[in-house]
């Protein structure tokens, strides 16, 4: 019964056997990553077919309807103007993504570079950029960006850069201790060693290499992000009303909690649902990416 | 940490005047005249050049003086004293809470890794760690206090008033510690020195509480420091929700009346918080971990 042998070569191994294939099966293979996924890309189809998605407008009002409860016209019911609350939700998705990766690009645009440049050539360099990053981090975020916003004034643009600055220092730091240990590899020695200048190295030996961390750490900024911005919004100095913004939409509405609280309920609802989506598909990302960290999150 | 608390002082002092905008012309509002926005400016000393101004502020600083409120002319120090221990109260009240529960949380799950009961704290962990803290306030005042009627919604008058502010300041930090908690934990559950101690016949009660929960506290402890600067950010929407009389809500009314000295004051106060508890826990650890000391 003795059946030949199979040697698989590498042309016939299944493509699974490739790294980004093992890491997106490693990540399939996972329901709350795959999970996290869905709640973000329903979050995206929101907010890109919002005006497909429902007859009204989120702006228009109807002071006929005002604080209705959830009925068959307006799922989630109305706010203190009669606006549909399920509208001014759906429209809040393309805001809450837009606000959210920006600021999450305005973090790594300027948190990146620094991580690399601290990291790559140490000394001096290092030590200045490690006290800017010690001293932004002893503003605590939420308060850094609430002291940026109360400085520059509220709206969209200032909300942005204020919660987008809020975030360098964490990128600069998970950049560094990546770029520290890739240094001491040895392709990276050999590079140097063969007289590759080191600008070249890091960009395209060095960076490349540090980029796995960043994307987790980008997802979960995300989360972070929008806590944050609508934290501003529900204060009332972050995007201002009568923009649909879902922090916005919760600080108006907490003044009906008694007489109708689904103003509120809802807003923070979709809130909660993004940041879960988001944290979902970053934990995801890292195991997918990194299965030695599995389980020690 | 005195230099950091330093720095901090004197980026906001920049800030505040270097970024665009005329303090004074805000302070006053639109329908002052130019005749009433200068002799503001000369009120609170903006006309002077700015390394005057750093020089005033900094000796004023190195006194304890941290300006004058331009919203109510009181001193700012005497503005913040007044409300420093509702913030600290309600700060203590949320981290003994997180710690209280979110430590046997971590530690219970990471003894149950992989079960049903680990996956029920994971999820719980979740929510915390997604939660907004605004929104979360205002649903317990919705269920505790409209539909209940068991806890008051808003102020701080008599002791069950504490109750749903410290709980929902608290649930990020429970999560976060209990996440942290339990990935320490699993580490440690895997050592020579456990397998040991169980091969000795110790109890399943004193492996995990004695001997694996010491040797995981080390990490706990720094994140309960870090997580005390998001306990203040917390603090000032907690505080917002609730109408709590402490700093947070002081500094949301300041920014609101522009008013700059106060937000400045606010700022170097919370740093100095931060940077307090932080010392607090290095020296800590010098307490669990006979292995750290300090000279």
């Amino acid at each position: 019964m003795a059946r030949p042998a199979t040697i698989t070569t590498f042309d016939e191994a299944p493509a699974t056997s490739s790294l980004s294939g093992q890491t997106l099966a490693r990540f399939l293979r996972s329901p709350s990553a795959v999970a996290g996924l869905a709640i973000v890309l329903l979050l995206v189809l929101a907010g890109v077919f919002a005006p497909l998605l429902t007859p009204y407008d989120p702006a228009q009002q109807d002071l006929r309807s005002v604080l209705e409860p959830p009925s068959l016209s307006h799922p989630l019911g109305t706010d203190q103007l009669g606006r549909d609350i399920l509208t001014r939700i759906l429209f809040g998705a393309r805001l809450t993504l837009f606000i959210g990766a920006f600021a999450v690009a305005v973090g790594m645009v300027v948190g990146v570079p620094l991580g690399v440049i601290s990291g790559f050539y140490r000394g001096t360099v290092d030590l200045v950029i490690q006290r800017v990053v010690d001293l932004m981090l002893s503003f605590t975020t939420f308060l850094l960006a609430l002291t940026l916003v109360a400085l520059l004034g509220v709206g969209l643009t200032n909300v942005i850069v204020a919660v987008g600055v809020s975030t360098i220092p964490r990128f600069a730091r998970l950049v560094r201790s990546s770029v520290l240990s890739i240094r001491e590899v040895s392709y990276i020695e050999a590079s140097l060693a063969l007289g590759v200048p080191s600008r070249r190295v890091l960009w395209r030996h060095v960076l490349p290499n540090a980029m796995a961390p960043v994307i987790v750490q980008a997802t979960l900024s995300m989360g972070a992000t929008i806590l944050t911005a609508a934290g501003l919004g529900f204060l009332g100095l972050g995007v201002q009303p009568p923009t649909p913004e879902w922090g916005a939409m919760l600080g108006e509405g907490r003044n009906y909690i008694f007489t109708q609280p689904s103003v509120t309920t809802f807003p923070g609802l979709a809130i909660f649902l993004a940041v879960i989506g988001f944290n979902l598909l970053g934990d995801g990302l890292r195991d997918a990416l990194d299965p030695q960290l599995r389980g020690r999150k | 940490m005195v230099l950091t608390v330093f720095f901090v002082a004197i980026t906001v002092f920049l800030m505040v005047r270097l970024l665009p905008g005329d303090p004074a012309r805000v302070i006053a509002g639109v329908l002052a005249s130019e005749q009433e926005v200068d002799r503001l400016r000369t009120r609170l000393g903006l006309d002077e050049p700015l390394w005057r101004q750093g020089v005033i502020f900094v000796s004023g600083l190195a006194q304890g003086n941290l300006g004058t409120s331009a919203r109510t002319s009181n001193p700012v120090t005497e503005e913040i004293g007044a409300r420093f221990g509702a913030t600290l109260t309600l700060a203590v009240v949320s981290t003994v809470l997180a710690v209280l529960i979110g430590v046997p949380l971590g530690a219970f799950a990471a003894v149950r890794a992989g079960r049903f009961e680990d996956l029920l704290a994971s999820t719980f962990v979740l929510f915390g760690i997604s939660m907004p803290v605004y929104w979360l306030g205002l649903m317990l005042i919705l269920v505790f206090s409209i539909r209940l009627r068991w806890l008051p919604a808003a102020g701080a008058e008599g002791p069950l008033s504490i109750v749903l502010p410290a709980v929902t300041l608290a649930f990020f930090s429970m999560a976060f510690i209990a996440r942290i908690t339990r990935s320490s934990m699993l580490e440690v559950l895997h050592q020579d020195y456990v397998r040991t101690a169980r091969s000795k016949g110790v109890t399943q009660r004193a492996v995990v509480w004695r001997h694996a929960l010491r040797n995981a506290l080390a990490p706990v402890i720094t994140v309960i420091g870090l997580q005390f600067g998001e306990l203040l950010g917390g603090a000032i929407l907690t505080e917002t929700v609730f109408a709590w009389p402490g700093l947070g809500r002081l500094l949301v009314a300041s920014i609101f009346a522009r008013d700059y000295p106060t937000v400045q004051g606010l700022v170097i106060v919370f740093a100095l918080l931060f940077a307090l508890v932080n010392l607090a826990v290095d020296l800590f650890y010098g307490v669990i971990d006979p292995r750290v000391r300090y000279g």
